[in-house]
């Protein structure tokens, strides 16, 4: 794995052969692992391990970026000058900022050593338990269990220099029964927190309670949705916060900032520091990332800014940058919501008809500035009424405003670090929402 | 590179493994993009590696390394079959693979102009010119273009003795036209949106599409949208351009005839599928004028799914996905096809990279043409709606209930092609929708589109795929669907 000695000798063999005015080094370094199985059988189990250079070229106002995992002598010097030879040949853009000077970076430390060492056969050991898990109630188990480490250094030639190292693990369980599927996930830095046979567990519980599913017909009803569920939906909305996307009029908070958009009770904040949350320290061009509350009583209050748009917007830069040259500018990666102090059994006792919704799949954009999107329930649909879960329903599909639904949460509950398949991981709650819209219904 | 590859199979065979492939991949990309008059994304990347996958004690193993040292490729090949005995661990039965014959082999896609020799300068001089003729139209608030090259050589070698290198040489372009007015954001694409038209060609890609002579329509078609009635709610005859149809191929036909997902082995991701096992040969999929295949012979076309061999050395061949109507074939692995006692692989097992895994991804997956001259289609409509470009696009994880938006639509009454409809959709179940198909336009109408970002797998791979598609016709569509109104 890079160290950060590696990351020096290579950012300094890159800058022996560099002749631009600027030169930044972007180094990363994954290994990592994965465990896939179906039908109570690994079928797939893969590992990799791999180092990659990409070097951002500046020449005046000039800027390009190249990249390898080619790392003898001649490859990088090719690397080097490649980049500044795609900056020479692209038209100036006056409006380019000098790269950053060294920065000072908060310490977080999301590295666990046994998480980064796990090895196949203590994968397979935990999805063994799974698939017996699935098998005493004649289920069928399909997921993944994976781990592993990725390190990434940023250097430029200002004397910038950021470097931060992690440890990742997931495991995603779906249990299949003859009528009705149920599914659990959990990610962190330590792979001991995944706790397998209480994910386990809970898949098999709801694939049990969903079988036989009845059809409901479409409509507006309240919708009790899990955080994996709301991780989704969000994850169509928190892009709609980057600076560039409301300069260039493509966000949906277009005319809306400052204005009361949301519920009351939306508290909406990105926060890289947050115990829960992974991630570096330092946006793409290393600046240092900053907390930003998004959201104050459903009013939109701040943007994310990378350096550039933070200049044209007149604003300060909030360590939200990817990686230059790109086409989006910022995005808030970090997302922390308020929940409330109810409990999931508190919002099905409250509600007299309603659904509870697991986990959302297939979700896509319909109106980028009423942002409505569409998309399936998936794997636990239960129908509620009088206050208790009564029968697995058919999956629906919704067409849901998101400004809406925000608008139309009735509790929440404390907030959790959540994981779905749709958007990157956020700490959200689970949230009752009146007057959700499901458009049609499927076959299962 | 050939060496290298017979030394990874020499370790994993020494190691134990009872079966061995390995592929060398060699990457590389450029992407050119320009924004409301700048160069806005100039980069390059390359990335080369090996990855072995061995069956050893009756399960798959699978390592890779971007280290090409001799010993690095020792240790990565036995590390796949260490990472294989670890499957044994949870194994219910031994993998068994339908039959194979030795290949050895080499192809290089057609590609007439090298898209890596054509200087940067001239490929951001004609976006910037395509950008500017989109904001020449008032009321263009945004204008984005980009083109994407890509070349992938490939090496790979089996312990069947197969021997194969492949070159293929990938070109995308297209721009869009954004105007946001009034609290909406309408959308226009040239010629395809989410990136543009993709396949297995040269620079003569961008050359054929004469991007510059659609760039004014486009713009005025983004701004006029504003104006348009939106598109009606209920049910109504839909003619779908062919670029939709290709999308509505891909997730309604492409997703569901992949056999792994049949078997239950993306249960816990992508999906399953509703084409069970005994649907093969049996099921009415579409009506008796649908024929699909799914072809990845170089005779049908430059399409993203277009090789000679497949990433487990199995031959490209031309599938019949559904003969007249009927569902008659799906795509497979030499695993999948075993365990499903369909005889040999269809050869479509594709890997995004060195380090993934081949799984079963579509090639291309063609609506074959009909007889249909467009403007007879048109004629022949009394009231319906024509949709173009896509705008979304959803579908169950069985492949049943599906959802597209499209950027543009135009009313049909008596006839005739009328006024604009904006933020039109459709939605329906997927052999209720096929066998409602009446027309398709003929093979001068054709195109085969490229579908560059096709997500599925863990860890997630994204593939190009290709769907060739005329203009086709569906009776009685619930349309309006997005909106509720």
């Amino acid at each position: 794995m890079l160290t950060r000695q590696r990351a020096q000798e290579l950012f300094a063999e890159v800058t022996k052969y560099s002749t631009a005015d600027e030169t930044e080094c972007l180094i990363t370094s994954n290994r990592y692992a994965l465990t896939r199985f179906a039908n109570n059988n690994i079928h797939q189990n893969v590992t990799e391990e791999g180092l990659y250079l990409s070097v951002r070229a500046v020449a005046g106002h000039r800027m390009a970026r190249a990249g390898t995992n080619k790392l003898d002598s001649a490859s990088i010097r090719r690397l080097a000058e490649a980049a500044l030879d795609l900056a020479r040949l692209q038209p100036p853009d006056p409006e380019l900022l000098r790269m950053p000077e060294p920065q000072m970076y908060r310490a977080v430390q999301r590295f666990v050593p046994d998480t980064a060492e796990l090895g196949p056969r203590d994968r397979a050991e935990a999805v063994t338990g799974v698939i017996r898990r699935a098998e005493a109630d004649h289920l069928t188990a399909a997921g993944v269990f994976s781990s592993g480490c990725s390190v990434m250094a940023l250097f430029n030639s200002r004397g910038l220099r950021a470097f931060h190292e992690e440890t990742v693990s997931e495991l995603s369980v779906t249990m299949v029964g003859p009528t009705s599927s149920g599914w659990a996930k959990k990610t962190g830095p330590n792979h001991l927190e995944l706790d397998p046979e209480a994910l386990a567990d809970r898949a098999a519980r709801k694939a049990l309670a969903s079988a036989e599913p009845r059809e409901i017909p479409p409509g507006r009803y309240t919708v009790i949705l899990e955080p994996a569920a709301v991780l989704d939906l969000l994850g169509f909305l928190v892009l709609d916060f980057s600076g560039l996307a409301l300069a260039e009029q493509r966000s949906c908070l277009t005319g809306r900032m400052g204005e009361k958009l949301f519920g009351s009770n939306i508290e909406m904040r990105d926060d890289v520091y947050h115990p829960l949350h992974l991630g570096a320290p330092f946006d793409g061009e290393g600046v240092p990332r900053q907390r930003v509350m998004l959201v104050e009583h459903g009013v939109p209050k701040n943007l994310v800014y990378a350096r550039q748009t933070a200049r044209k917007a007149s604003a300060e830069p909030t360590g939200h940058g990817f990686p230059l040259p790109n086409e989006y500018g910022e995005a808030p990666m970090n997302i922390v919501m308020e929940g409330g102090r109810h409990s999931l059994d508190d919002m099905i006792r409250s509600t007299e008809r309603g659904l509870l919704v697991t986990r959302l799949w297939y979700i896509r954009e319909v109106d980028p500035y009423q942002k409505i999107v569409t998309g399936m329930t998936r794997d636990g649909t239960f129908w509620i009424e009088g206050g208790e879960l009564r029968h697995g329903v058919r999956n629906l599909r919704f067409n849901q405003s998101l400004i809406e639904m925000l608008s139309n949460v009735e509790m929440m509950s404390p907030p959790e670090r959540a994981a779905g398949e749709e958007s990157f991981e956020m700490v959200v709650p689970a949230m009752k929402v009146r007057d959700f819209t499901f458009s049609s219904v499927t076959k299962f | 590179m050939k060496d290298l590859a017979q030394r990874a199979l020499d370790t994993a065979v020494a190691s134990g493994a009872t079966y061995a492939d390995v592929r060398v991949v060699d990457y590389h990309q450029r992407y050119l993009a320009a924004k409301n008059g700048q160069a806005s994304g100039v980069r390059e990347s390359e990335s080369m590696g090996l990855g072995i996958r061995v069956i050893a004690d009756g399960s798959w193993g699978f390592a890779a390394t971007d280290d090409l040292s001799i010993g690095s490729v020792d240790r990565t090949a036995a590390q796949a079959v260490e990472v294989a005995r670890a499957s044994a661990l949870a194994k219910k039965h031994d993998v068994r693979l339908a039959p194979e014959d030795r290949r050895v082999g080499h192809w290089e896609s057609p590609c007439r102009v090298d898209p890596f020799t054509v200087p940067v300068s001239t490929c951001l001089d004609l976006l910037l010119k395509v950008d500017a003729e989109l904001r020449r139209v008032p009321g263009v608030t945004l204008a984005e273009g980009s083109m994407d090259f890509r070349r992938i050589e490939q090496w790979f070698a089996s312990t069947l003795g197969s021997e194969l290198h492949q070159v293929r040489t990938q070109t995308g372009v297209g721009y869009c036209a954004t105007s946001f007015d009034a609290g909406e954001i309408q959308r226009r694409s040239y010629p395809n949106s989410f990136g543009g038209q993709y396949q297995t060609a040269g620079y003569e890609l961008v050359e054929q599409l004469d991007l510059l002579g659609h760039a004014g329509l486009i713009a005025e078609e983004a701004v006029a949208l504003h104006k348009a009635e939106q598109c009606p709610a209920g049910v109504k005859d839909v003619i779908l351009g062919s670029s939709q149809l290709g999308l509505q191929i891909h997730e309604s036909i492409g997703h569901p005839i992949e056999l792994d997902r049949v078997l239950g082995d993306e249960a816990n991701y992508a999906g399953m599928s509703f084409l069970t096992i005994e649907k093969l040969n049996n099921l009415k999929y579409a009506s008796e004028i649908v024929n699909v295949v799914a072809d990845a012979t170089p005779e049908h076309g430059p399409g993203l799914g277009t090789f000679l061999y497949d990433d487990e050395g199995v031959p490209a061949q031309c599938t019949r996905v559904i003969k007249d109507g009927l569902f008659v074939g799906y795509l497979t692995s030499r695993e999948s096809a075993a365990s499903a006692g369909l005889g040999r692989s269809s050869g479509a097992m594709r890997a995004e990279g060195w380090n993934r895994i081949p799984l079963i991804r579509m090639t291309n997956v063609s609506l074959l043409p009909g007889t249909w001259k467009f403007d007879d289609l048109i004629a022949d409509t009394e009231d319906g709606i024509l949709m173009e470009t896509n705008r979304s696009w959803s579908i169950d994880d069985r492949r049943y209930n599906f959802q597209f938006g499209t950027e543009i639509g135009w009313e049909i009454k008596g006839g005739k092609r009328g006024r604009l409809l904006k933020n039109p959709s459709y939605g329906g179940i997927t052999t209720e929708f096929w066998n409602s198909c009446d027309a398709i336009c003929g093979s001068e109408h054709w195109t085969l589109w490229g579908t560059p970002n096709c997500g599925k797998g863990q860890p997630g791979q994204i593939m190009g795929t290709g769907h060739g598609a005329a203009p086709a016709r569906f009776r009685n569509v619930q349309v309006g669907v997005a909106y509720g109104n």
